[in-house]
């Protein structure tokens, strides 16, 4: 066997090639976003039963759902994605592999990404329909809040996801690490969205909006540069 | 050793704690050249395959591939990896986990390196079947398919044997010689003496993370070989 040609990608072409493999196994055992989706739907349903609409207004509570509903699905997500790697060492084959671990971490950053919006794209309308909310209107306010959000929750995951793959206790010390993390980026979002719902323009957002946006470029940069440490033996 | 090695370690040591898994070993191999890794569970023979492949850090000392030092992208770029451990992605197909190693490893052929890597390994006629349905021995086969798909400089194989049948054994070991005859330079861990002396060009007793013996392969006579052996690692 002869050597092949052979161009090594570059950090985004490597990254698309990680995220189109963890996407594929995703598409295939659906086992993270069945569980993220269900997790999302008893949520929502459960908040429903326990809220008393003549005390607190619907516009009111959603926010509060919606989020609450996102951050914890999505983490289910973020956790899965190296729970792939864990399983038969796949990760050594990938450390060993010719491409910067910067790509590792957005190919994996992107395949969640997909991840949270394909459960928001589901959650989103089941809060709108338990909670008779007006979405029509603020539709796409709410639609790029919402992505701006699961940019900044993606990084955010992904990096801790990756720090804790190896250790015993993944499940519980991933939420315990990101969850802090996570306030600068749901606070902004929360905050936006309420207003949203509740009928004002986005321009009186624009504050948070700033915030959120700024929140994202640091945890984008900030996660990416501080990923490969977190493969040190 | 008239060129310059392939792979080379000097002084490498892996500390885990106060444990010295790897203590001071001195490694060079130049292509070509196989060096067969023997010794007992826990000599440190797959802390220093791992610190060969970049995988661990050194506590102390180097180690280089084609003189750049590890773990460079351009220094990984140039190894394949078997380990005991699949490293495969079981709801992938075998083809699609070597090809995944392919894209990463940025060949132009994707599709043709991929169906000759399985094809060498004899399990092409599988290659479009999830690698959880298959059973230990074909994943093995496709473990290796995946190490060699980008035909590396280097082949680090951790007991590379296991869970293979008689008809896998002969094909990973036609494969080994081939790639030592295509210049690569090898290093294999077994525990079975006879099938890595009959590989190799050197030959290596771990204990302790310390090399206690080194020889070269060839004339080594294997059955005093095997004794010394057991004297050695008992």
């Amino acid at each position: 066997m002869s050597a092949p040609a052979a161009s090594v990608p570059g950090i985004f072409g490597a990254a698309w090639v990680i995220a189109r493999k963890d996407l594929a196994i995703e598409f295939r055992t659906r086992s993270a976003f069945l569980s993220a989706l269900v997790l999302s739907l008893i949520s929502i349903v459960i908040f429903f039963f326990a809220w008393d609409p003549t005390a607190v207004g619907a516009v009111d509570l959603a926010p509060g759902v919606l989020w609450v509903t996102f951050t914890f699905s999505g983490l289910l997500g973020m956790h899965r994605s190296f729970g792939v790697e864990s399983h038969d060492r796949a990760m050594d084959a990938l450390l060993v592999a010719p491409v910067a671990r910067e790509a590792i971490f957005l190919g994996k950053g992107f395949a969640n990404l997909v991840f949270v919006v394909g459960v928001q794209a589901i959650a989103l309308p089941a809060v709108a329909l338990f909670y008779n909310l007006p979405v029509g209107g603020a539709f796409l306010g709410l639609a790029g809040v919402m992505l701006l959000a699961a940019i900044g929750l993606t990084c955010v995951g992904t990096l801790f996801a990756g720090m804790t793959a190896n250790t015993r206790m993944a499940e519980l010390l991933l939420p315990v690490l990101a969850l802090p993390f996570f306030v600068p980026v749901v606070m902004p979002a929360a905050t936006i969205t309420a207003r949203l719902l509740a009928g004002r323009p986005l321009e009186e957002s624009m504050a948070w909006l700033r915030l959120l946006l700024a929140f994202d470029l640091v945890f984008v940069w900030a996660c990416t540069l501080a990923f490969p440490f977190t493969l040190e033996d | 050793m008239d060129q310059p090695p392939l792979v080379e370690a000097k002084a490498l040591a892996r500390s885990f704690g106060a444990r010295r898994a790897v203590d001071g070993v001195d490694v060079a191999l130049a292509p070509g050249e196989c060096l067969a890794l023997f010794g007992p569970n826990g000599a440190g023979k797959t802390t220093l395959l791992r610190l060969l492949a970049g995988l661990l850090s050194p506590t102390a000392g180097t180690a280089a591939i084609g003189s750049v030092p590890l773990p460079g992208p351009s220094a990984r770029g140039r190894i394949g990896l078997v380990s005991h451990r699949s490293m495969l992605y079981d709801a992938l197909t075998a083809r699609e986990n070597v090809t995944f190693a392919a894209r990463l490893h940025g060949l132009t052929d994707v599709d043709g390196a991929v169906q000759r890597a399985l094809e060498a390994l004899r399990v092409a006629d599988r290659a479009d079947v999830a690698v959880r349905a298959l059973s230990r021995g074909l994943q093995q086969r496709v473990a290796i398919a995946r190490a060699i798909v980008h035909a590396p400089d280097v082949l680090l194989a951790d007991e590379p044997y296991t869970g293979l049948d008689e008809q896998g054994g002969a094909a990973l070991t036609s494969l080994l010689l081939e790639r030592r005859a295509a210049g690569a330079a090898l290093v294999v861990v077994t525990h079975h003496l006879q099938e890595g002396l009959a590989l190799a060009s050197h030959a290596a007793v771990m204990r302790a993370g310390r090399f206690v013996r080194f020889d070269r392969a060839d004339g080594l006579d294997a059955v005093r070989y095997a004794a010394d052996y057991r004297e050695m690692v008992a």
